[in-house]
């Protein structure tokens, strides 16, 4: 009878999210013209799930205590590397998509293997690497295009609608956590990066894998922001190498990725709160649109509802009762 | 009774702390003559007293800021949102100088309050409501984005930098460029602030170990609210000197300095842990990265390069001396 | 169940933090189906020796031999794979995880990499039910649970790794009565089923209940290995300290304290849940120790007293005025003058990477500066004055404190709060690991500040200095003061007895407290 207590304890951050998104999508559907139609859900969803890619992404980095600048960049380094090699025929689209997620887990890789082997701390790591993986995009795509053969259809399929109803993108980002998200999660090594996070004292005198966890973590979040890449680019048709849009995607993932239950001092939370976290935030712009707020205000407003955000979510002072321990 | 499980102590003795920062500095001002020398070999040009005078003008706007940042790095905190008050500090200002002459006169403490402000507010965020300094600056910047872009209308501002910024920025005394000598003062104060001040002092030892400064007396939440007051200010005066530079506000013109500021005061042997770091280095850090810039860019290597070889050299450099100890 | 040849052992064992000689050629012989107890006091050596043992660090000299193969453990998890576990205190629990995955937390039952929830809930309920923790729920956070039920955790977690060695490391200081009644059970089958059990611990009557044999160490070095039971307490006291105690303290006043408002009053002060009502005062020239076994609320009891806590009940009084005290900041200003030597002195009491100097002058920067800048000349003098007064060791000024030894960073710590001339003294368990020269001049350094004025509130973890400095004892137990022990009342035999609440002759009459639940 008591374990429904805990799994509920368990997951209240990834619920909250939910309620949250839910609440949101509802003003918003009910407040649109054209009402809570497939049309509607899909554009919606094709751009939430461009976040919540690079939201899980996050996570996945977040949860070892760690944080990932670079992830907005690895974005757009998969962009643009998709926007000349998802291309051609279906052999040469598959090849490309496996050869533009295998880059994502590259540069996810190349963080990881400086953060545990060099031990440099991770976020001036991940500031660096951005930079290298940003230039190595304005290298490739120095204007914005894509390769004549584009595979426009197979874009077409993947932002489209299934059965005319459910929206391909979702069935998707299901998908990608069915497969990538679940499994890693209940492995030894996703617990590891659970307890890395947590304490990673506590977790080495356990004699945990701690360098194989950070390792697998970080070239996951490379994998999945490659996806979210590789989504965009299905999205625009295009590869663009926008410094301005790879850091807002690194800004929003770590708001969404707040806003889903997720621990910034890593150890908890889940990869799904964050893709909720990432709709929720994405819905704020929507709702603004739909009750006719000026576009020019929409930044503020998701500024001042992360601000919000945060400051409810980590503000640990009221339950502290012993000061020491805000310290430690 | 608690086990101290690890002892923190390396195997030999530890190194006087002087010691430990004389390396990156030094290492650091080897690398600027390197580089010096290395241009020569390009140019004869870098060596002359007019590009290196160039060069210091350049440098002190990141100089300024860098001062700031340092301030809250040598906490063990972090300030993202330097891009933002960077462009308020120049729009506000710029606001006010168009608002006649007493607006005018007022144009550069206008701009610096308005970055005070900024600071506060990050400031209790992280010292009052003990929320991680990444995220809160992260969101304060997002709202200060807002306020500009609905300031703004999303348009570039037309309002002109006042006379007394141009002078300040842009105009020489004896030959000697005054942002340089605006820098030269600015640091002053910081190392004064730093070594002779009980503010400072608090500084350093909250970095070290805040617990044990709050178990000794110190107000450490005044003080670290009053660090990022002071980074807000310094930032938003270098985008005041930035305004008089370039004779007007720009949008995102604060996106350029976040990246290369933490870079400078971590190039400089600041630890980005906190606790640990001089002046000399932040300054040292600063000609560093402006010298690199600049000599990238004469050499006309393309801006996808020079992302590149800044990321690269970064991480280089603090592999060299920014790695943390083995605790065995 | 006996061997003849050592399951375990240690030879010439050496190692060194800094300029502290943790252990020094220490050896050691670990036999199966025995309990083998540790003894020494704190510093002698034993932690390190265990953590050695079990991976944790490495030696810097000596040798292990398992099965007579010679042996080296990279890291616990090595030692954990040859059979030898240890149990430390919560800090090997990870606190976002659940009580399963931290019991199971090495060769989780499952396939390719993934875990097997249902079976490792099985496996965890178990080994909870192996130690004694059946009401623990597997899917509970470890965070969310108190000490008691950690250590159970802790003990479940060594007992699902199949140790051929397990190691308790002060395992059972937070655990009541009844806990420590199951564990020892669980422990005794252990033994029969030929387990070989080394066991750390202060507690002389555990000892006597659980171990074979016992083990003495003092300053890194094994001094004697004897059947439990062929050596009379005090015997074992002074293998211990190495010396006739009676000489090591300085003498006490003979004539009372003059009577007179105290200085520091305290009425029915209140924390919950771990301070409930406590009155006591103390005069100038008093020394008042703390007693009780470890987590009784000494510390949260300094604490409270020194404004870090928040939400106290009951009143504080200075010089008979009530006082609120919100800060360490308001604790340390003139009208009330207190000072806190803290618990920890690397992590709450010195910033180690700062100079000597900083760490001196740190509590005292406002009176040392004018309009916030500091007068460098005053600093100096202050800073010479102090290093002079408690004759600190090191190599200048300069210097990193972490470059001190141990002894000389906690008179550092001692001459920080010195600088300010205090005259309330508060100090947590200060000789902690320091070497017994240092002992001995921080004990008289305690009675000269006495002497002067200074009242003066000390927790020990020691017997000996709270029967050789204290004027008054009050032992704690479960948060109030279970006992008051005064001048030659204070004995070895009634603060352990009062620490463990048990009935005794002699002293004030004590209160009776409920079971801890």
């Amino acid at each position: 009878m008591k374990d429904w207590r805990f799994t509920l304890a368990e997951q209240r951050g990834t619920l909250t999210a939910l309620a949250i998104f839910i609440a949101m999508f509802t003003l918003y559907v009910a407040n649109h013209p054209a009402g809570f139609t497939a049309n509607v859900v899909q554009t919606v969803a094709n751009k939430g799930v461009l976040l919540a890619l690079v939201a899980m992404a996050q996570t996945l980095v977040v949860l070892t205590s760690g944080i990932d600048l670079s992830v907005g960049m690895i974005f757009i380094l998969s962009n643009c590397v998709a926007s000349y090699l998802v291309a051609g025929s279906a052999m040469a689209t598959t090849f490309g998509v496996v050869a533009v997620i295998a880059i994502g887990a590259l540069c996810g890789a190349i963080n990881a293997v400086i953060v545990i082997f060099g031990r440099l701390q991770p976020i001036v790591t991940t500031i660096a690497t951005g930079a290298v993986y940003f230039g190595i995009a304005l290298w490739i795509r120095p204007f914005p295009g894509a390769s004549d053969n584009f595979n426009s259809d197979f874009a077409d399929a993947l932002t489209g609608k299934l059965f005319d109803v459910v929206p391909t993108s979702v069935v998707a980002l299901i998908g990608v956590v069915v497969v990538i998200w679940l499994p890693f999660q209940r492995s030894v090594l996703g617990r590891t990066a659970y307890a890395v996070g947590s304490s990673e004292l506590a977790a080495y005198m356990s004699g945990m894998p701690i360098r194989r966890a950070k390792f697998v973590a970080y070239v996951l979040g490379g994998v999945l922001a490659a996806m979210g890449g590789l989504f965009l680019t299905f999205f625009t048709y295009s590869g663009e190498a926008s410094v301005a849009n790879g850091n807002t995607y690194t800004l929003y993932s770590i708001a969404a990725v707040v806003l889903g239950g997720v621990s910034l001092f890593g150890g908890r939370g889940s990869a799904v709160g964050a893709i909720f976290g990432a709709l929720a935030f994405r819905a704020i712009g929507d709702l603004l649109f739909v009750f006719d707020v000026d576009p020019l205000w929409q930044p503020l407003f998701q500024g001042v509802v992360l601000l919000l955000a945060v400051s409810i979510g980590s503000a640990r002072l009221f339950q502290v009762r012993n000061r020491l321990e805000l310290f430690t | 009774m608690k086990t101290q499980i690890i002892e923190a102590d390396p195997r030999r003795r530890a190194p006087d702390w002087r010691q430990q920062l004389d390396i990156p500095v030094l290492t650091a001002f080897g690398c600027i003559i390197l580089l010096l020398i290395l241009g020569s070999f390009y140019s004869s040009n870098f060596l002359s007293p007019e590009y290196l005078l160039q060069q210091l003008k350049v440098g002190a706007f990141l100089g300024v800021i860098a001062t700031g940042m340092m301030l809250v790095i040598l906490l063990g905190q972090i300030d993202l949102s330097v891009p933002w008050t960077v462009t308020l500090g120049a729009m506000m200002a710029s606001a006010a100088a168009a608002h006649g002459p007493v607006g005018d006169a007022l144009a550069i403490p206008v701009g610096i309050v308005c970055g005070l402000l900024i600071g506060l507010v990050n400031g209790i965020g992280v010292a009052y409501l003990r929320i991680p300094s990444m995220i809160v600056t992260l969101a304060v910047n997002a709202v200060a984005q807002g306020l500009m872009v609905a300031y703004t209308g999303g348009f570039a501002p037309g309002d002109s930098a006042s006379a007394a910024m141009r002078y300040l920025a842009a105009g020489t005394i004896l030959g000697i460029p005054n942002a340089a000598i605006v820098w030269l003062v600015t640091g002053a104060l910081a190392v004064f602030l730093l070594r002779r001040t009980t503010f400072g002092r608090a500084v350093y030892g909250i970095g070290n170990k805040e617990a044990a400064a709050y178990l000794s007396g110190v107000p450490t939440q005044r003080v670290v609210m009053v660090a990022f007051a002071l980074c807000g200010a310094l930032a938003a005066f270098g985008g005041v000197l930035l305004a008089g530079y370039a004779g007007k506000a720009a949008q995102s013109m604060g996106d350029a300095y976040l990246l290369p500021s933490i870079a400078a005061v971590v190039l400089g042997g600041t630890s980005i842990l906190g606790g640990r770091g001089s002046y000399i280095g932040t300054i040292a850090g600063v000609i560093l990265i402006t010298l690199l810039q600049s000599i990238l860019s004469v050499m006309q290597i393309a801006e996808f390069g020079r992302q590149i070889i800044y990321g690269v050299i970064i991480i280089m450099m603090l592999l060299l001396y920014g790695r943390e100890k083995i605790a065995r | 169940m006996e061997s003849q040849v050592p399951l375990l052992r240690m030879e010439g064992i050496s190692k060194r933090y800094g300029g502290v000689r943790a252990l020094e050629k220490a050896d050691l012989e670990v036999r199966t189906g025995r309990v083998h107890a540790i003894l020494g006091e704190n510093g002698a050596g034993k932690s390190t020796l265990i953590k050695i043992m079990s991976g944790v660090v490495a030696p810097d000299e000596g040798r292990m031999l398992l099965d007579g193969h010679q042996v080296n453990f990279q890291n616990p998890a090595a030692a954990n794979a040859a059979g030898i576990v240890c149990i430390f205190q919560e800090l090997s629990l990870i606190p976002d995880l659940s009580v399963a995955d931290n019991i199971i937390v090495s060769n989780p039952p499952g396939r390719f990499g993934l875990i097997d929830r249902k079976a490792q809930r099985r496996l965890a309920e178990a080994a909870l039910a192996r130690a004694g923790g059946e009401d623990i729920h597997p899917m509970a956070l470890v965070r969310d649970l108190p000490l008691s039920r950690r250590q159970i955790i802790e003990i479940a977690r060594a007992l699902s790794r199949s140790p051929r060695v397990l190691i308790l490391d002060e395992a059972t200081s937070a655990l009541a009565a009844a806990d420590v009644k199951r564990v020892f059970d669980v422990l005794k089958r252990l033994r029969a089923e030929g387990i070989a059990l080394l066991y750390i611990s202060h507690r002389m009557h555990e000892i006597a209940e659980l171990a074979d044999d016992c083990s003495v160490f003092r300053n890194g070095r094994r001094i004697a290995t004897y059947q439990a039971g062929s050596k009379t307490d005090n015997e074992v006291v002074e293998m211990m300290i190495g010396r006739e105690y009676s000489h090591v303290f300085p003498a006490k006043p003979t004539a009372p304290a003059a009577v007179a408002t105290p200085v520091l009053e305290v009425r029915r002060l209140s924390w919950a849940p771990r301070l409930n009502d406590i009155s006591f005062s103390v005069r100038a020239g008093e020394v008042v120790g703390l007693g009780g076994l470890d987590g009784q609320g000494q510390r949260e009891l300094l604490l409270a007293l020194f404004g870090v806590l928040r939400g106290i009940g009951g009143e504080i009084l200075i010089d008979g005025r009530p006082v609120s005290i919100a800060s360490p900041r308001a604790a340390k200003a003139t009208g009330i003058g207190m000072a806190l030597i803290p618990e920890d002195r690397k992590t709450e009491g010195l910033m180690l990477q700062m100079s000597v100097r900083d760490n001196l002058s740190f509590a005292t920067l406002s009176e040392l500066a004018r309009g916030g800048i500091i007068d460098r000349d005053a600093e100096r003098d202050a800073i010479d004055e102090m290093i002079r007064l408690l004759a600190i060791r090191t190599d200048g000024v300069s210097v990193p404190a972490t470059s001190l030894s141990g002894g000389n960073q906690q008179k550092l710590v001692i001459a920080k709060w010195l600088m300010r001339k205090p005259r309330i003294i508060l100090l947590n368990d200060p000789t902690r690991g320091i070497d017994v020269g240092t002992k001995q001049e921080i004990y008289q350094l305690l009675r000269t500040l006495a002497d002067s004025g200074a009242a003066i509130v000390l927790y020990s973890t020691d017997y000996d200095e709270l029967i050789g400095c204290c004027d008054r004892v009050l032992v704690l137990y479960d948060g109030t003061i279970r006992r008051t022990l005064s001048g030659a009342d204070i004995t070895e035999r009634a603060l352990i007895s009062s620490a463990l609440n048990i009935e005794m002759a002699g002293g004030e009459p004590e209160r009776h407290a409920p079971e801890r639940a």
